[in-house]
């Protein structure tokens, strides 16, 4: 019985190590890689912290939440972010659970509905979603989150529906039902936990989608925190250049906090 | 042990300690259920006593695993009703039913440990944290997994898995257990020891318990009684030595065990097989060609040079040796056999599969099986010559 519990980790240990020989292919490739992403973010770096008379400074990172817009911006967006993901979420986990378990069927109609959003040109969209929206929300910048809710649908379903192929969803279901639960405790209980994976994948990529979202809101003329970037490029393009490095580590830093919440821990009983 | 079950002895089907939740009857009236053109249940009723435990056998999409279903209410039928404890389940829930059960894939809720999947459905209930848990470490200790509670699925064994899901399914004190193939996804030996323990718990709590295999051996091993099922009905239910011993039709007996098919004729009581006359009870006109089944150890073969038959393999199966014997159309008149070869090559008799051997009449030869203790085939070697009677005692089928 030992040996079956530890026999499947090492599967892989040995695999890559009878592959040995083609290392150095793969730290070639890593190079090559790494270079390509860190070349221009070392000289994005460097072009921030230069100051005009040829010397170096970090004060312009010190200087960024003084900048005008800036803050007003980056809430706007968070703000933005948290509402498209609390919808994207509460539409699309039941929806993707309901057609696992009932519709199977459906899946692939389903997974053409959510391709929409990439092939159809955003001013289409926007016009679709200006018809379709409430008139309290119309001239508001919460409109804009309805539309991130659009393009975020793709990001989103497709991470559930991976993170729900690779569970035996039905079987856990009907044993969480036969011993008394109903759908709610189910899904929240049962469902959500073990799809951890799949749910954090939608998050990072929906919140790293309206931070890098910049058509639809300067159509929307909305100043979220991509759209000041450019405008304020064109009064400072160093502080502009430092925003977008920060950014930039911040959004590493948040997946790599996910990829630690995500490893599997023994969690306590979650009651 | 366990508290609830202490004062409780072996064989009883109520439970003094905790009220009488347990050994509830069971019926299944007339069911039926259709999938598209199949139907997956035609007509099918079922009774299950208190406290015991049935099994549902038969090939797959015979219906059995609709059947259970439908009595959990994951399935919907088109017609019939279940009764449990004298209460009509038309439109209850799944979840309002008080089932336990168990499924053939493993089912532990992968996020939670052993003792937290078996404390689940007490959580539902919504019984405190310190019972529940005490509950959870009965229920692992009864099935033999003290000390793994705090162990992930991922890190048991599929048998342990089984065993956590039998606990998970009997914490809440189901009224009636629901087993779908529970072993059918566990390796030989792991299976054997997981049915008896099944079945020493199941005896001991004395729930109600349905049961749906394909293995024959293991449905008759465990069972009260077993129900063979064919094309969405009950072909027979019977205990398991009724039914090995009197199948009420064909495609029982060759379900259930091995069989011989060999040629006949039917005589004014009975019918003639291999040279001997038995009783046998047929609407056939006498003097009718038939095909015979009759068991491998209703037969009989002994040593003779110049008999109709031939060794062609032996297979041990520990007390006993199955010797299969090819004999010629010949049998009959007498002759050698010829050498033309009709045996199926790698058909490998072994316990727990049912097999079919022989072949209808008037085919020109036919392999039969015939058990013989194994302290006693060292003269039938392959190639050797022998004679195939029935035993004076058997029973034979007249298909």
């Amino acid at each position: 019985m030992a040996a079956v519990i530890t026999a499947p980790p090492r599967a892989p240990e040995k695999r890559s190590r009878r592959r040995g020989g083609a290392a150095w292919a793969r730290r070639l490739v890593f190079v090559i890689a790494g270079l390509y992403f860190l070349v221009p973010l070392y000289a994005a770096f460097r072009f921030a912290i230069s100051t005009p008379d040829g010397g170096i400074s970090g004060a312009v990172f010190a200087g960024i939440p003084a900048q005008e817009g800036f803050l007003d911006a980056i809430t706007l967006t968070v703000r933005l972010a948290v509402i498209s993901l609390v919808i994207t979420l509460v539409l699309v986990v039941p929806t993707a659970v309901w057609v696992h378990l009932r519709m199977p069927r459906l899946r692939r109609v389903l997974e053409g509905v959510t391709l929409l959003p990439i092939v159809v040109p955003p001013v289409v969209l926007i016009i679709g979603v200006l018809e379709v929206a409430p008139p309290a929300l119309k001239g508001t910048p919460d409109l804009l989150a309805l539309v991130y809710v659009v393009l975020a649908l793709p990001f989103a379903y497709r991470a559930l529906d991976s993170g729900l192929q690779a569970i035996p969803l039905r079987t856990l279901v009907e044993a969480s039902r036969s011993l008394g639960a109903g759908w709610g405790r189910t899904l929240v209980s049962v469902v959500l936990p073990n799809l951890r994976s799949a749910l954090l994948a939608a998050v990072v990529l929906t919140v790293a989608m309206v931070f890098g979202e910049y058509t639809m809101a300067s159509l929307d003329q909305y100043e979220t925190f991509p759209v000041w970037i450019v405008v304020f490029q064109q009064a400072n393009a160093r502080v502009s250049v430092a925003v977008s490095l920060l950014a930039l580590l911040g959004t590493w830093a948040l997946l790599w906090l996910i990829s630690l919440v995500d490893r599997r821990r023994p969690s306590p009983e979650d009651a | 042990m366990t508290t609830t079950d202490t004062g409780r002895e072996y064989g009883t089907r109520t439970d003094p300690a905790s009220g009488t939740r347990t050994g509830v009857a069971v019926a299944l009236r007339d069911l039926n259920r259709r999938f598209g053109e199949v139907r997956a249940l035609d007509g099918f009723s079922l009774d299950l006593a208190p406290g015991e435990l049935v099994t549902l056998l038969g090939p797959s999409g015979c219906g059995k695993t609709t059947a259970l279903r439908a009595l959990a209410g994951l399935e919907d039928v088109d017609s019939g009703t279940v009764v449990v404890g004298g209460r009509d389940l038309r439109g209850v829930p799944v979840r309002q039913r008080d089932m336990g059960m168990v499924f053939q894939s493993y089912s532990l809720f992968p996020n939670l440990t052993a003792r937290d999947n078996v404390a689940f459905g007490l959580r539902v209930r919504g019984q405190d944290k310190a019972a529940r848990r005490r509950r959870a470490d009965e229920l692992l200790e009864l099935v033999e997994l003290a000390g793994r509670g705090d162990r992930y699925p991922h890190q048991l064994s599929g048998g342990q898995q089984q065993r956590v899901a039998l606990a998970r399914a009997l914490a809440p004190e189901p009224q009636v257990l629901l087993l779908d193939e529970p072993l059918s996804a566990l390796d030989a030996k792991v299976r054997v020891a997981l049915r008896e323990q099944i079945r020493a718990v199941q005896t001991r709590l004395g729930t109600t318990t349905l049961f749906v295999t394909h293995d024959q051996e293991e449905a008759l091993s465990i069972s009260d009684r077993v129900g063979v099922m064919r094309d969405g009905r009950l072909e027979q239910i019977a205990s398991p030595a009724e039914l090995y011993a009197r199948p009420a039709t064909a495609f029982v007996a060759e379900f259930v065990g091995t069989m011989n098919h060999l040629p006949g004729t039917t005589t004014a009581d009975g019918v003639e097989v291999l040279g001997r006359r038995l009783p046998a009870t047929t609407d056939r006109p006498a003097g009718a060609e038939v095909d015979v089944l009759l068991r491998p150890e209703a037969l009989v073969v002994t040593p003779d040079p110049r008999g109709s038959g031939v060794v062609v393999a032996t297979t041990f199966l520990g007390a006993v040796t199955r010797v299969h014997v090819r004999l010629g159309e010949t049998q009959r008149s007498g002759a050698r056999p010829g050498q033309g070869e009709t045996q199926r090559s790698g058909a490998r008799p072994g316990q727990g599969e049912t097999q079919r051997s022989g072949a209808r009449p008037g085919q020109g030869e036919t392999t039969v099986l015939v058990d013989r203790p194994s302290s006693a085939v060292a003269d039938l070697a392959p190639g050797a010559g022998v004679t195939v009677e029935p035993a004076p005692d058997a029973q034979p089928l007249v298909a």
